[in-house]
Formats: C-alpha cells, structure tokens, sequence
C-alpha cells in the first residue's frame, strides 16, 4: 500500500507548491496593509522554519506550535471563535 | 442536516451514504429560550428522519446543549433537563455532541454534567473538541474528565475533531477518534487520509461536518477518493466508511446496521 515519495510527489507536489505559494501571498498582503500586524502574523512566521526541520511529523509540530499553551481555565472567554493562534495579550 | 437543503440529501443518498448522524450543536446564533431547544430536538427527532427517510437514509441524532451554547450554566441545565423526555425516541443514539468550545470552566461544568447524565441514562457519548487554538489544551481537558469517570467505558465514547496533534492522544487514552472533514479550515480529506495511513482504522471514524459554516456533506467521498488512490483497498475503506461506524453505533440497541442492505 506504501507509495513511492516520486508517486506522492506526482500526486501532490503542484497542490503543495500552491500552498506555499498561498502563504506567500497572504504574507505580501499583510505587509502591504496599513497598520500594525497583530500576533498571527508573528504566529505564522513562526512556524515557517518547522517545515525545514527534516521527518515525519510536521503537521503535527505546527498545529502544536500554534496552540494555546496557557494552563489556566478562565470562567468565560470574549468571544465564541477561535482565531488560529494563541493570543498572548490574552 | 437542519442547515442543509433536501437537495444535499439527494446527493448524499446518490452518493452511496445509507445513514446520516447529526448530533445536536450550534446552529450559527444562540437560541433565546429553553423552548427553542425543544423545538430543535423535535427538529432532530421527527422532521429530520422524516426528510432523510425520503432518500431512503436511516437519521441518527445525540442530544445536548453544545459547548457554544453553554456559558450561561443556568440555561444550560434547564435544557439539560428536556433530554430525558426525548431520549427514548426512536433514533436518539446517545448525548452529544458535547464538549468544549474555548475550554472555560463553565463549559467544562456542562461537559461534565452531561458525561454524569450519559451515565445514568446509560447512553453513548459524541464529544466535540474545540478548534484551533484551543483544540490540544481542550483535548487534555476532556480526556482528563472522562479519567474522572471510570464508569464510562471507552469504547462507549467518540471523540470526534481529532487532528494530527491530538489523534494519538484519544487512541492512546482507549477511545474512538473522529475525524471530522471540512474542505479548509479544518482537518480536510487529504490530512485524514495522512492520519489513517499512519495511524491505521483501528477504532476510527470519519464524517463530513454539514453545518452552517463552509461545510460539505460530500466530504466522505472525496476521502474515499483519496484512499483508493493512495492504495487502501475496498476492505480497508470499507471498514472505516461502514463497519467503524455501525460498530460504535450498534452499541446502542436503537441501530438498525445498514451493511446488510448492500448483499
């Protein structure tokens, strides 16, 4: 069942490169907004270079790098959505 | 399927699904009386089965009031207390889906309010796991609750929303993991197919969210698609799209399994 990486590649490499590309973009846009970037910019620049970092387990690395890492349990919370990344002003 | 049109459960029928479980959960605002809950859970228990049955789809549904809904605790226990009227209809599977929206203790009173009331009805459990951010540290939070509950036994209990990061930590801790697919924002076919392929469909079940937000009904055959061409087998795909499912569900005696319709 295991795929070759060249099988893998042929099936995903051109969605993965429009992936980062889509980063790229979105970063670009940022930058040219007016105004100060709040911390999920930061947050997402963070995480960037754990896709260098050679093995398994990205994915996995990057959704923890961008979890709320506060042990404390408030009564309520501001709003009901989450953002995507942990807010230190929090 | 209250957010969907009767269009989408054509498609799904004509797609092969033969079940539709739609536990009770937020419906994009917050509902303004306690009777407002009981007509949705008239919505889940009679008018959903009836537009389903019209494809020829068997509906399931979980009652609870859902984590978003679940800040104001004195609202909240007074929906509680209309899940005994409805909890004996016909395709009431169990509580759910309950759980965890931004891990507040308020929420974690509900949560764990409703695991007690699970265990005195002696029902199965759907729990939701909060997104993003809050997904990892709400995880440990729930799974520390059920630890507080040994009379729940695991394979009693689905915890659905798993992610890379948090897939290991339901299997490990004995539970079912669930693997909600959305087309972006969340876990998408493509990464559940990565966690199957790693992990395995032991205990695992895959949905697709069709909720009010940007969701797909279809979203389970894209990762069927997505496993054939990875090379799982009909088995394999088989198990995790019809035997996973019926098994849990069969533990509840109100589940008609499907599997024999397909010869």
């Amino acid at each position: 069942m295991k795929r070759s990486k060249k099988e893998v590649l042929d099936a995903d490499f051109a969605a993965a490169r429009a992936g980062v590309l889509d980063v790229a973009a979105f970063l670009d846009r940022v930058d040219r907004g007016e105004g100060e970037a709040d911390f999920r910019y930061r947050a997402l620049l963070e995480v960037l270079p754990l896709l260098s970092v050679p093995g398994p387990g990205r994915a996995r690395a990057v959704l923890e790098a961008l979890s709320c890492r506060d042990a404390a349990i408030a009564e309520t919370a501001a709003s009901k959505a989450a953002c995507g990344a942990p807010n230190p002003n929090k | 399927m209250v957010c969907r049109t009767t269009d989408e459960y054509r498609a799904m029928a004509q797609a092969g699904c033969l079940v539709v479980g739609e536990p009770a959960f937020w419906a994009g605002y917050d509902r303004s009386s306690v009777d407002g809950f009981r007509d949705y859970f008239v919505q889940l228990t009679e008018c959903e089965p009836a537009r389903a049955a019209k494809f020829g789809l068997d509906h399931y549904t979980w009652l609870c009031i859902n984590p978003k809904e679940a800040q104001d605790v004195v609202f909240a226990r007074e929906v509680m207390k209309l899940i005994p009227e409805f909890i004996d209809r016909p395709n009431v599977l169990g509580i759910g889906e309950i759980g965890l929206n931004r891990n507040t203790s308020r929420e974690l009173a509900i949560f764990e309010e409703h695991l007690d009331l699970a265990i005195r009805l002696n029902q199965l459990v759907l729990i939701h796991t909060p997104h993003l951010e809050d997904k990892l540290k709400g995880t440990n939070m729930i799974l520390d609750a059920l630890k507080n509950r040994p009379e729940l036994e695991p394979g009693r209990v689905l915890i659905d929303h798993c992610e890379e990061h948090t897939f290991p930590l339901v299997k490990d801790a004995g539970y079912w993991a669930g693997l909600t697919l959305y087309p972006t924002s969340k876990l998408n076919p493509k990464r559940a197919a990565d966690i199957l392929e790693t992990y395995g469909t032991d205990r695992v079940w895959a949905n697709s969210a069709a909720d009010w937000g940007d969701s797909d009904p279809l979203a389970l055959t894209a990762l069927a698609c997505e496993l054939y061409g990875r090379g799982f087998s009909r088995p394999e795909v088989d198990r995790l799209l019809l035997s996973n499912p019926e098994a849990f569900m069969s533990q509840s005696p109100k589940f008609r399994k499907v599997s024999a319709r397909l010869g």
